[in-house]
């Protein structure tokens, strides 16, 4: 996972859960982020679709526990892409 | 020079520069400039986390400066079938744009039938100034759109005069119990209809009775004033349905659009809610002014010549003449066009008159600044010789340094951003929320006109030893009556827009107009008014309600352009004279001063109104009608039209 890929995913969590970047780590999750909720998680979702360009399924979505998982996610869609 | 590439472009914020500075602003509390930021960082990255952040901070703001903020607050309720909680953020930063501080309420999902009737529902005790009904086919009509292939020709058709009869309904109920505007969602076809293409071979397939439907919805909404249409069949078919749906989220969030179009939903609804919010806001864009070089046409004209610049039915110039083309049908919207270009004189109304690829030509333009002057200072003289404020002019311009220019000095005036590829101009003009209109009014079809015969009368008057003379010679001719279903409108539009002559700015919709005139004790006069020039059209209006012995003036406006022709005085003395005639014995109204209705500060005072009191800066005024001597001037030809209460006004 490249630094640049989790800083990006950091900074579009930052603005949707309203929550400053730099308290935002890989490890953070719904768990530790108190309104991380489900409207949230929908919000996080598109907003990473918008600005990755990316469409996820909804076994992808499932796979976005915390904010690493999502951006090896990403990484590991945008290497899949023709 | 308006080359975009002779100048350099202003310095390039970029996104997250920007967020770092408007939290620094508002830290330091430097709020109108953070708001400025926050706009420009919104234009610039108008994404789903850049909502969030904008709506943050636009929260902050509010919070500090209270009622301060100079934005306009307008209440919209959304009744939805779908889920559009994420479109949300992207509709109040969108809305914060455009001036208005937008507070959301949603409906729960699939309620909108009894958030509708039930007059103590949330919907309505949220008290919301719009409503937007987004429901889509499948939950509007599911028989039709998911069990087609099972219905019977007659079941098909009955199962769509049911859904039409279902909104009639709804509307109506919404009607009674609320005057707020209404937009209704049109039903999309289905992409792939159950019988394929024997679907479209079928006025009754599928397709057929969905958009049959929408037929219905359309003659259901015309049937009540502050109803409309939205076209989302059409919405879904302009961004390609393909694209615009994403099953995955439907199925699984109940959100059928995919994450790169909720902004178009939210611009969609946002080209309802500008027009809808102009009446509490005072403002509308009114006049756009436009470039030349490399705007209305490709290249200089100054250096490329008559023959080098490039307008035409060809590419490239076919981009400039499809600009054209928007800006001609604004044009017939009402919107005034008006040239700002740094030019020689010259050069540029040969072009203008004698290009052969142009459509737009000198007479379509009210107003002409083609000099080397700053043009945030010719924007003001343009907003002056058309008595228009500032902020009702809109800047069209290629170069971005200008753009910033005028935005810096003349933070009012929308500018638009043009994308750099000149064949994406004319969608940019079109797309743009600020000129949307809901209503037309046929002063608004003719107001080009209007204009250039006000240049000859300006010209005219100038020659005349009195003023009686020039009145005289104008041969004005004035038609009174009462509002009617024919003006209604119109009537609506001029207490929403006229700021100068009004001496009360109270701003009303359309069904509160409506509901008004229904009422025995209230009388609403318009006035059209004829010269030897042109028609004026319909250009003032005058509320009265009668109490007891008095009949008080609620509204009495007059559009600029007959300002100082006497044709106040002819209204005034209508509204004396059928008020004697009713049997009241004074007339009484306030004048409240606003920052823009200075010219109709000593209007009571000099029709021998006296001052009965004050309230800080508001007075007052009273007439008494028996021995009162107001009568219409003897060089106006005047036409009173007797009352009679409209019928069949929704």
């Amino acid at each position: 996972m490249t630094a640049s890929t989790l800083e990006q995913v950091r900074n579009v969590a930052s603005d949707i859960l309203g929550i400053p970047a730099d308290k935002i780590t890989a490890e953070s999750s719904p768990e530790t982020i108190e309104n991380w909720d489900s409207m949230q998680h929908l919000n996080l979702v598109l907003a990473i679709e918008e600005k990755f360009g990316i469409q996820l399924e909804p076994e992808d979505i499932e796979q976005m526990k915390n904010i690493g998982a999502i951006a090896a996610l990403i990484e590991r869609l945008q290497s899949a892409a023709p | 020079m308006s080359d975009s590439t002779s100048n350099p472009a202003p310095a390039e914020r970029n996104p997250s520069n920007l967020r770092a500075e408007v939290d620094g602003l508002i830290a330091q509390g430097a709020f109108d400039l953070a708001a400025r930021r926050l706009a420009e960082l919104w234009r610039r990255d108008p994404a789903p986390g850049t909502a969030n952040f904008v709506t943050s901070r636009l929260d902050d703001l509010r919070e500090k400066l209270g009622g301060k903020l100079a934005l306009t607050k307008f209440r919209l309720a959304i009744l939805r079938s779908f889920t559009v909680e994420p479109i949300v953020p992207l509709l109040r930063a969108e809305a914060f744009a455009y001036g208005i501080d937008l507070e959301v309420h949603v409906g729960d999902f699939n309620t909108y039938v009894q958030d509708m009737l039930d007059g103590q529902s949330s919907l309505y005790r949220f008290a919301p100034n719009a409503v937007v009904l987004a429901v889509r086919a499948g939950e509007a009509a599911p028989e039709l759109w998911r069990d087609f292939a099972d219905l019977a020709p007659q079941a098909a058709r009955q199962a769509a005069e049911r859904v039409v009869n279902g909104y009639e309904q709804w509307i109506g109920a919404f009607r009674k119990h609320s005057q707020a505007a209404l937009i209704v969602h049109s039903l999309e076809r289905p992409s792939s209809p159950s019988l394929g293409v024997l679907d479209s071979q079928s006025e009754t397939g599928q397709s057929g009775l969905i958009r049959q439907i929408n037929r219905e919805l359309l003659r259901i909404a015309e049937g009540f004033h502050g109803v409309y249409g939205l076209d989302y069949d059409a919405l879904v078919a302009r961004h390609g349905s393909e694209h615009w749906h994403d099953e995955r989220k439907w199925l699984t969030a109940r959100l059928p659009i995919a994450a790169g179009y909720l902004l178009s939903m939210a611009r969609e609804w946002m080209r309802f809610v500008v027009p809808l919010s102009a009446p509490l806001s005072g403002r509308t864009a009114k006049v756009l002014v436009v470039d030349l070089d490399n705007t209305l046409w490709g290249g200089v004209i100054g250096e490329d010549g008559m023959a080098g610049i490039k307008v035409g039915p060809e590419y490239p110039g076919a981009a400039y003449q499809a600009l054209q083309r928007a800006l001609l049908d604004l044009s017939r919207k009402g919107i005034l066009l008006a040239v700002c270009s740094k030019n020689n004189l010259d050069d540029a109304m040969e072009a203008l008159e004698k290009h052969p690829g142009m459509l737009v030509r000198a007479k379509h333009f009210a107003a002409l600044r083609i000099n080397w002057t700053d043009k945030s200072q010719n924007l003001r003289e343009i907003a002056q010789e058309l008595n228009v404020g500032i902020d009702a002019l809109a800047f069209l311009d290629d170069n971005p340094f200008e753009r910033e220019q005028v935005r810096a000095a003349l933070p009012e005036v929308a500018v638009i951003d043009l994308p750099r590829n000149p064949l994406e101009y004319a969608a940019a003009v079109r797309n743009c929320a600020a000129f949307e209109r809901l209503t037309l009014s046929s002063e608004d079809q003719q107001r080009t006109e209007m204009y250039v015969a006000q240049k000859q009368r300006a010209g005219a008057e100038q020659n005349f030893q009195s003023k009686e003379d020039f009145f005289r010679f104008l041969e004005q001719e004035a038609e009174l009556e009462p509002v009617s279903d024919l003006t209604l409108a119109r009537v609506a539009q001029l207490t929403q827009k006229t700021n100068q002559f009004n001496l009360t700015t109270r701003r009303y919709t359309e069904p509160q107009i409506a509901e008004m005139a229904k009422q025995p004790e209230w009388h609403i006069f318009s006035i059209k008014v004829r010269d030897r020039f042109g028609d004026h059209g319909l250009v003032g209006v005058a509320i009265a309600h009668d109490q007891g012995e008095q009949c008080e003036v609620d509204t009495f406006l007059l559009s600029c352009r007959v300002i100082g022709r006497t044709v106040e005085t002819a209204l005034l003395a209508h509204l004396a004279e059928s008020a004697r005639q009713r049997g009241r014995k004074r007339l009484v109204g306030w004048f409240l001063p606003t920052k823009k209705n200075a010219p109709a500060r000593d209007f009571y005072e000099q029709h021998g109104f006296e001052r009965q009191k004050t309230d800080g800066a508001d007075s007052l005024w009273a007439l008494d009608l028996e021995s009162s001597t107001l009568r219409c001037p003897d060089w106006i030809k005047l036409k009173v039209t007797t009352e009679t209460k409209p019928g069949g006004m929704n």
